[in-house]
């Protein structure tokens, strides 16, 4: 494994690690405010300083993760459980009107600028993580839908296809049985790179007001509130930046780790 | 080349008017009366329905739909229901921040992406090359908002070079406006910076495998002459493109970096005129970036179709 596979994969198991214990256990409790402790730097006591509210930004950031990767990973979750099966209805129907009208309504979703449909979305059935969770996810459905129909187009020329169909399997068997763990490495890849978008997208609708709403910690947010603070103390922008930046990082590491180890070619100029 | 023309044409066209039906039914679903939301909660009924009437919101929605539709297609955005003046021209005022922010947003990330690119690709495996896609892996994971928070608590607040937020017009030159816009630019241009050095790095690998340029080598220009003579020109057409779709993202991005440093642009009407259930507002800026992204794809197909006939021949 490439070093930079190594770590993207730590980097991302941190995080969900750190938000699976948060479950479990935070240095402080996050509801609890401290005004005579408000705005401290790093110290032993507060390894990330505290907040506005003498909350320890540790904790909140442990919280917080659990908002990101809930949001980006069912966001993912929308993309591949919608995208897949109609990518792979369009390719076992290559050329008919049902792959037409598929490809067609990617095309028009595309068009359209994510950020502004996100935000019109959430503006108007109001802001929270589900309607965040849902203007994400339809982003993705284009995405997974193109990325599969792409894939799966080729394999339907493959011999051991024709061989299935040969057998009388249906084109929703082979899909299933045939094309479907082929193309899954690819899947997971973008998986990886779809679930990064997710959570620097989750954070931008936080930060305009958009995503999670509090008392719910979510690192968009959490940068919202820093804004008229920074000046005073710079930790309060500076720590839920890093950690959004070593997410994506670790993320885009092992989406890019996974593909080069994943993929049979280089697999074989590797032996 | 015609035919290729009407038919990408014909699904523009198809494209658009699906995608205002689209933003249409979504804001008209909206919670919420903008007669009833305007005159507040102790208004009369008759008076609430007077400024419906009055607000054309009384006629069916198929009605209202054609006449806005209508009127787009001939540039009249509608009445702003809050403001009551004329929606073209707040968007138009608007755009004069929105659209030079794009712009010099795109051509900042493109100065920075095509040098970086380039380096990169030359030097292919070797320590410049690691340390530029190594910054490029940075650039795409750090959000712009933030990045632009950072840029403020430097240039701004520690260094005093520049205005945290604000814009004062271009009444007063061309030179302070441009200030203003130069961290809300930076900020929007380094993701995009880094996804298009990635892109010129990797086109440019492809054709440096080419065989023309072996042939270039061979006939006698050193390395430097055949890469940008032979390499460089012929990497721009897929850049090009990446240019052009960067193009709608950047007027996209801009409306939460809009935020960031209070800008007067398309991105604060949008959020200003939600608040305030200003729906025809929200719908015809909403059209105007999707009208952008459609058409600079068109454009950019059209431009890909003319230099490459293989396209044509394919669609």
């Amino acid at each position: 494994m490439k070093p930079s596979l190594i770590l993207g994969l730590a980097l991302s198991a941190l995080f969900l690690l750190a938000a699976l214990l948060s479950y479990l256990w935070t240095p402080y409790a996050i509801d609890t405010m401290a005004i005579a402790d408000r705005l401290k730097p790093p110290s032993m006591a507060h390894p990330f300083g505290t907040d506005h509210f003498g909350r320890d930004m540790l904790s909140m950031i442990m919280v917080g993760a659990r908002t990101s990767i809930a949001v980006a990973l069912v966001a993912v979750g929308i993309g591949m459980g919608l995208g897949v099966p109609l990518g792979l209805a369009a390719a076992a129907r290559k050329g008919s009107l049902l792959d037409e009208v598929i490809m067609r309504g990617n095309d028009l979703v595309f068009a359209f600028p994510s950020l502004v449909i996100a935000i019109l979305i959430t503006a108007i059935f109001g802001p929270g993580a589900v309607n965040a969770i849902i203007a994400i996810g339809i982003f993705n459905i284009p995405v997974f839908a193109r990325l599969t129909r792409g894939a799966a187009l080729s394999l339907w020329q493959r011999e051991f296809i024709m061989a299935a169909r040969v057998s009388g399997k249906s084109a929703a068997r082979i899909s299933a049985e045939h094309i479907l763990p082929n193309i899954a490495n690819l899947l997971i890849v973008q998986g990886t790179i779809q679930f990064s978008l997710g959570i620097l997208a989750e954070a931008g609708l936080s930060y305009v007001g958009l995503g999670a709403q509090p008392p719910i910690p979510s690192w968009g947010r959490m940068l919202a509130d820093a804004q008229t603070m920074v000046a005073l103390a710079p930790h309060v922008a500076l720590v839920p930046g890093l950690t959004i930046v070593a997410m994506v990082l670790g993320l885009n590491l092992l989406g890019d780790g996974l593909r080069d180890w994943l993929d049979p070619r280089l697999r074989v100029l590797r032996t | 080349m015609l035919r290729y023309f009407f038919k990408r044409l014909t699904s523009l066209i198809v494209s658009l008017a699906i995608a205002s039906l689209v933003i249409f039914l979504v804001v008209e679903v909206a919670p919420g009366d903008p007669a009833s939301y305007m005159l507040g909660i102790n208004a009369q009924p008759d008076t609430v329905a007077a400024l419906r009437a009055e607000l054309g919101l009384d006629v069916p929605k198929w009605q209202r739909f054609l006449a806005w539709a209508g009127g787009m297609v001939t540039g009249d955005f509608g009445t702003s229901y809050t403001y009551r003046t004329s929606v073209s021209q707040m968007v138009a005022d608007r755009l004069w921040v929105s659209l030079p922010l794009a712009l010099y947003a795109l051509t900042l990330s493109t100065l920075i992406a095509f040098p970086a690119g380039i380096y990169a690709a030359a030097r292919r495996g070797k320590a410049g090359d690691l340390a530029v896609m190594g910054a490029t892996q940075l650039g795409v994971a750090i959000p712009n908002f933030w990045f632009a928070m950072m840029l403020v608590l430097v240039f701004a607040i520690n260094l005093r070079w520049f205005n945290a937020g604000g814009f004062p017009g271009w009444e007063g030159g061309l030179l302070p406006g441009l200030k203003a816009l130069t961290l809300p630019a930076i900020a929007l241009a380094l993701p995009q910076a880094a996804i298009l050095a990635r892109v010129m790095r990797s086109s440019l690998l492809d054709i440096l495998g080419e065989d023309f340029m072996r042939t270039a080598r061979a006939k006698g220009l050193s390395y430097r002459q055949a890469l940008w003579k032979h390499g460089v020109r012929n990497a721009l057409i897929p850049v090009l493109t990446i240019i052009g779709l960067q193009f709608s993202f950047l007027l996209a991005g801009a409306i939460i970096i809009e935020q960031v440093f209070y800008l007067p642009g398309l991105g604060r009407l949008i959020f200003q005129s939600i608040g305030q259930r200003d729906l025809i507002v929200v719908e015809s800026v909403v059209m105007l970036l999707v009208f952008a992204v459609i058409v600079v794809n068109f454009l950019v197909d059209l431009a890909y179709a003319i230099v490459d006939p293989r396209l044509r021949a394919r669609a």
